[in-house]
């Protein structure tokens, strides 16, 4: 280029004269944006800073589990739930039990249920830890955020002395779990409900009245409480809108009905709300861990199922019957009923539910997941609609969308 | 655990009123472990539904989910299901309807509930229901170019033409 242009020149460097107006943005935000914690595209149009109208598009992770169920014994999808909501998966594993334990009419003891309170509490903590500490990193305190993980590390170290794995846990089995929690995962838990109270309220206070934090959070991404039901909105997010529905009170299973434990809700259906529901949930979780701990019942860690529970190792080398059904279990021999059910549990994002259909196969004839990730998720277009596009990248870890579950 | 507190008498007061209300629409009736569970013709499933939505005392107006479901070897091979809740009296019903598949059409549910917009584009793309009236009727979680409907059953989940791979080994 020459360090002078010609006027003409410079008459022809001008795009486009056009009319005066609004020209709008239209922005890719995703798939692999950082900022979005999973794979998830949105194409946005904004006016300025504001967002006019927002597209998700998903299913970039879909792994076709519903089909992949239908042809896998009972036993082996316990580790497909894993994979949906990888924040809380001992939810997962164990709504899938219980579903499965509904369909054979098993009778559960009363201390495996409530060893599986237990487990479902933390899991339900450990997911309500990314969510919240993720709103902090999102508006910019990353200390929150590193803080309150050391805390989640510890859970999955309790995990792992439960079941062996942290992420992908696996925990449990069809009847109870497959051995008792040795002492050293009690003192662990024993710590864990210890000290993490103090740590939440240390993280509380760095967000709850930070006037930064607040003035961010309030108003963003609100939605009421009519337009929540009507979006299938379940869990602390339907919480947040001012809605008490909460399944382990109205329907409750593991003996949920054992505990005494209070429901937040909120009243904006914002932000804010979405974060302090969150923050009381895991107070209460608490509260009902120490329940449990203090009032755990003696007995055997799982039911007596021959025909759906593994046999011990030693029974299995030196008696008949027990090499008979060790085989018929692993082989997926075992006799179904005929029937369909529907079974949910409060997972960390809401009702998870599991609908299944038995011809009495080795395999599920239909197995559909209630996911609830993917059914709020699609009121977020409504629910940016008129915010700053920054407003739109918190909303999204507020309402906790977790790319796993959102997809299946 | 009982997730359904609907009792017997308010069972069979729903069943009787529908009756009395759409004639014919119900063609079954049973109970599925703790739910009430209606089969209904294809063209009376969304009065129904409107009908459990505007009821000053039932009140069924939480969409819990909503699936597709197929049976190759009914005459009436495509189904959907519909399961409602009713949040202040904590009642739970399942609806089902059939269909052949030349016939895969049924009316939209997103004049209703909201929720309703994402379950029928995954009921659509993965069982090929066509839902008359819906606002954006795409494939969701599938890619765009794809063209079978994967959850149907005469599609299996194995590339059948792999010969490195022998079933009878895994008593399958």
């Amino acid at each position: 280029m020459p360090d002078q242009i010609s006027s003409k020149q410079a008459d022809d460097l001008i795009l486009s004269k056009g009319q005066e107006g609004k020209e709008y943005l239209t922005l890719n935000l995703g798939p692999t944006h950082p900022a979005t914690h999973g794979v998830f595209q949105n194409i946005i149009k904004l006016d300025g800073e504001i967002i006019v109208e927002a597209e998700p598009t998903i299913g970039y992770i879909h792994r076709a589990f519903e089909k992949l169920a239908e042809r896998r014994p009972y036993y082996q999808i316990a580790t497909i739930t894993d994979r949906m909501n990888y924040c809380s998966s001992p939810i997962n594993n164990i709504g899938w039990h219980t579903t499965v334990e509904k369909l054979i009419r098993a009778e559960i003891p009363k201390r495996v249920d409530y060893m599986r309170v237990i487990i479902m509490e933390l899991a339900r903590i450990s997911d309500h830890i990314i969510c919240n500490s993720v709103i902090g990193v999102d508006t910019g305190a990353l200390t929150g955020f590193v803080y309150m993980f050391q805390k989640r590390e510890f859970l999955y170290e309790i995990y792992e002395e439960i079941c062996g794995a942290r992420l992908t846990t696996n925990i449990g089995r069809i009847g109870g779990f497959e051995r008792d929690f040795s002492d050293k995962v009690w003192k662990k838990i024993e710590q864990f409900v210890t000290e993490f109270p103090d740590v939440l309220e240390e993280f509380g206070g760095l967000l709850q009245r930070n006037r930064i934090f607040m003035d961010r959070t309030i108003n963003c991404g609100p939605i009421t409480a009519e337009r929540a039901l009507n979006y299938g909105f379940t869990g602390p997010n339907l919480r947040a809108a001012g809605v008490d529905y909460d399944v382990r009170v109205m329907n409750p299973y593991c003996s949920y009905q054992d505990f005494d434990f209070a429901i937040p809700i909120g009243t904006q259906g914002d932000t804010y709300d979405r974060f302090m529901v969150r923050q009381q949930e895991m107070r209460e979780s608490i509260s009902i861990i120490k329940q449990a701990m203090s009032r755990m019942p003696d007995g055997p860690f799982h039911a007596e199922l021959p025909e759906y529970y593994l046999p011990d190792k030693e029974k299995v080398y030196n008696s008949m019957e027990a090499l008979i059904y060790h085989f018929k279990i692993v082989m997926g021999e075992t006799p179904m009923p005929v029937g369909e059910v529907y079974h949910c549990v409060e997972g960390g994002n809401g009702e998870l539910g599991y609908y299944l259909i038995s011809d009495g196969g080795r395999q599920p004839y239909r197995l559909h997941f209630r996911r609830p990730c993917f059914i709020f998720y699609q009121a977020f277009p409504e629910m940016v609609r008129g915010n700053m596009l920054s407003d739109a990248i918190i909303t999204m870890s507020s309402m906790n969308v977790i790319a796993g579950e959102l997809d299946a | 655990m009982v997730l359904n507190k609907m009792n017997g008498e308010i069972r069979d007061r729903i069943v009787k009123d529908i009756h009395t209300h759409f004639s014919t629409a119900i063609l079954k009736e049973e109970m599925n472990y703790d739910f009430l569970t209606l089969t209904l013709q294809k063209e009376h499933v969304i009065p129904v539904i409107r009908w459990l939505y505007d009821h000053e005392e039932l009140r069924f107006r939480f969409l819990t989910t909503m699936c597709g479901l197929h049976y190759p070897d009914q005459e009436e091979e495509l189904g959907l299901m519909y399961q409602l809740h009713s949040l202040e009296n904590n009642y739970r019903i399942r609806l089902k309807t059939f269909f052949t598949t030349a016939q895969a059409e049924v009316a939209t549910l997103t004049g209703i509930f909201s929720a309703a917009n994402w379950m029928e584009r995954e009921a659509y793309d993965f069982f090929g229901v066509r839902f008359k009236g819906h606002p954006d009727l795409r494939r969701i979680l599938n890619v765009d170019d794809m063209i079978i409907h994967p959850l149907r059953k005469e599609y299996p989940l194995e590339d059948q033409t792999r010969a490195d791979k022998d079933d009878s080994m895994f008593g399958r």
